[in-house]
């Protein structure tokens, strides 16, 4: 499946509390593209992916998402609904509707938002919940899932929704170490799909493998942005040559 | 101090249990439509909705903080005095429509808490898949809350079955009403009420019975 939604910003601004957490992000994603965007702490990565999916209100801005440009301040219901059927969210934790097994969590929106017959929605599901590697796990609630087992399913869920656009917000910040690896595993898969990607992680290993450009943000600014080998190889700015001498990257 | 007339009392049972159905469906009805308004009550309350948030906590204030024989009082003895369409209101309807305002206002509060405990994150997930506010509400909020609430909520309907001894008090003849035509008849006081006390306590026991049961199950559920 590979996408031909592409992701265009322009002015995103976000305020809390007298802080600006987003200060006017200009930023273009062609279809299929895979971007990685790191920075430290509070620096609006997570918001931005959130404003994407109007889980966070913007103040100001415009977000273009395939045919759909909503004016961020001033959206309507169909608007945000609009924003969320183009693209898929990944939680860092998880998320899972603790009331619904692992293939009700993935065919919940197929079933109450796109409105599928029960039973190709379950196929539907079924497939999806295939290819995260968790078919026999169809039917265990998610406190009987393990953090690694539940976040695949997170992402199952996200990618079922057939959007153009796949949101990863720090998908493997909540999980112990020995369930980072099959998290992982399963978003190189995705990758490989050609899916439009953004992925706030600071795996930076991860990053580096599988991103086509690299964003470095800092106090809610796009502050410096290139390949993998510019980011990490040869690091411009003062800022993110401290970042990845104290991450390690 | 007399020995009890337990031939009397005995003879009593029967009496009294035909008034049983009367009562589980005064208590039954009262409690349907109290989880309804509750949980009605419980959304706005989470949602907030300017100025119905103000008249929400109002009503929940008054009914918590008023006793519920002073309530039944007002609607069915004051109430018709100053709208008189209230005039045709019955005992037993009226007996019901308390047991409903005041036991809605205190499950509120329980079904509200138990919304608020549902993980904030899952609100998030389910508005991140589209779901709208209603969707999102019924079928992933509401269902957890209800597991949180169950409990005690039936413990609300226990307090509600007691309740609705007072409606003796509006002239019904239910269990207690036809306990005390009995006893005013015998004036044997102490045997008729101690068999209404007896019944009472066997269907609360029973009851809670069913409570233990039903929190089995519930703690089973959601762990395959």
């Amino acid at each position: 499946m590979s996408s031909t939604t592409g992701v265009t910003v322009r002015g995103l601004t976000k305020t809390y509390g007298g802080t600006p957490v987003l200060d006017g992000i200009d930023l273009d994603v062609s279809p299929g593209e895979r971007v990685v965007i790191i920075g430290p702490s509070g620096t609006g990565k997570s918001t931005l992916l959130r404003c994407l999916n109007y889980l966070d209100r913007p103040d100001a801005g415009q977000i273009t998402i395939g045919d759909l440009t909503v004016d961020a301040a001033q959206a309507r219901k169909s608007d945000i609904l609009g924003l969320r059927r183009r693209t898929g969210f990944v939680f860092q934790n998880y998320a899972l509707f603790a009331n619904k097994t692992a293939l009700e969590n993935i065919m919940e929106a197929l079933v109450t938002v796109q409105r599928l017959p029960r039973a190709e929605a379950a196929d539907r599901a079924r497939a999806v919940l295939a290819e995260t590697g968790l078919a026999e796990k169809a039917d265990s609630y998610p406190a009987a899932l393990s953090g690694g087992q539940q976040q695949r399913v997170g992402i199952g869920r996200a990618m079922a929704l057939g959007a153009g656009v796949l949101l990863f917000d720090e998908p493997t910040s909540a999980l112990d170490p020995e369930w980072v690896g099959e998290v992982l595993d399963l978003m190189r898969r995705v990758a490989e799909q050609k899916q439009t990607l953004l992925i706030v992680t600071h795996e930076m290993q991860f990053a580096r493998e599988i991103a086509d450009r690299v964003l470095f943000m800092h106090s809610g600014s796009i502050v410096e942005q290139g390949t993998p080998a510019q980011i990490f190889d040869a690091p411009q700015d003062e800022r993110l040559r401290r970042f990845l001498a104290r991450t390690g990257g | 101090m007399q020995g009890l007339d337990i031939g009397y009392m005995l003879g009593l049972v029967p009496v009294i249990l035909g008034y049983v159905p009367l009562t589980l469906a005064m208590a039954s009805a009262a409690m349907v439509c109290a989880l309804v308004l509750a949980a009605l009550l419980a959304v706005e309350r989470v949602a907030r909705v300017p100025v119905l948030d103000r008249l929400v906590m109002l009503f929940i204030s008054f009914f918590r903080g008023t006793p519920l024989l002073v309530q039944l009082f007002l609607f069915y003895y004051g109430l018709p005095q100053v709208l008189p369409v209230l005039t045709r209101i019955d005992g037993v309807t009226a007996a019901i429509l308390g047991l409903t305002l005041h036991f809605a206002a205190y499950m509120a509060e329980s079904i509200r808490a138990a919304i608020v405990g549902v993980d904030r994150s899952q609100w998030e997930a389910a508005q991140s898949i589209g779901m709208t506010q209603r969707q999102l509400m019924q079928r992933i909020v509401l269902p957890q809350a209800a597991r949180v609430a169950a409990p005690t909520l039936v413990n609300y309907f226990i307090d509600m079955l007691k309740g609705t001894s007072l409606a003796f008090t509006l002239g019904v003849t239910e269990m207690m009403g036809a306990a005390q035509k009995e006893a005013a008849g015998s004036f044997l006081y102490f045997e008729a009420f101690l068999v209404v006390a007896v019944i009472y306590w066997v269907m609360v026991e029973a009851l809670n019975q069913g409570q233990k049961a039903l929190e089995t199950q519930l703690n089973k559920a959601y762990a395959r």
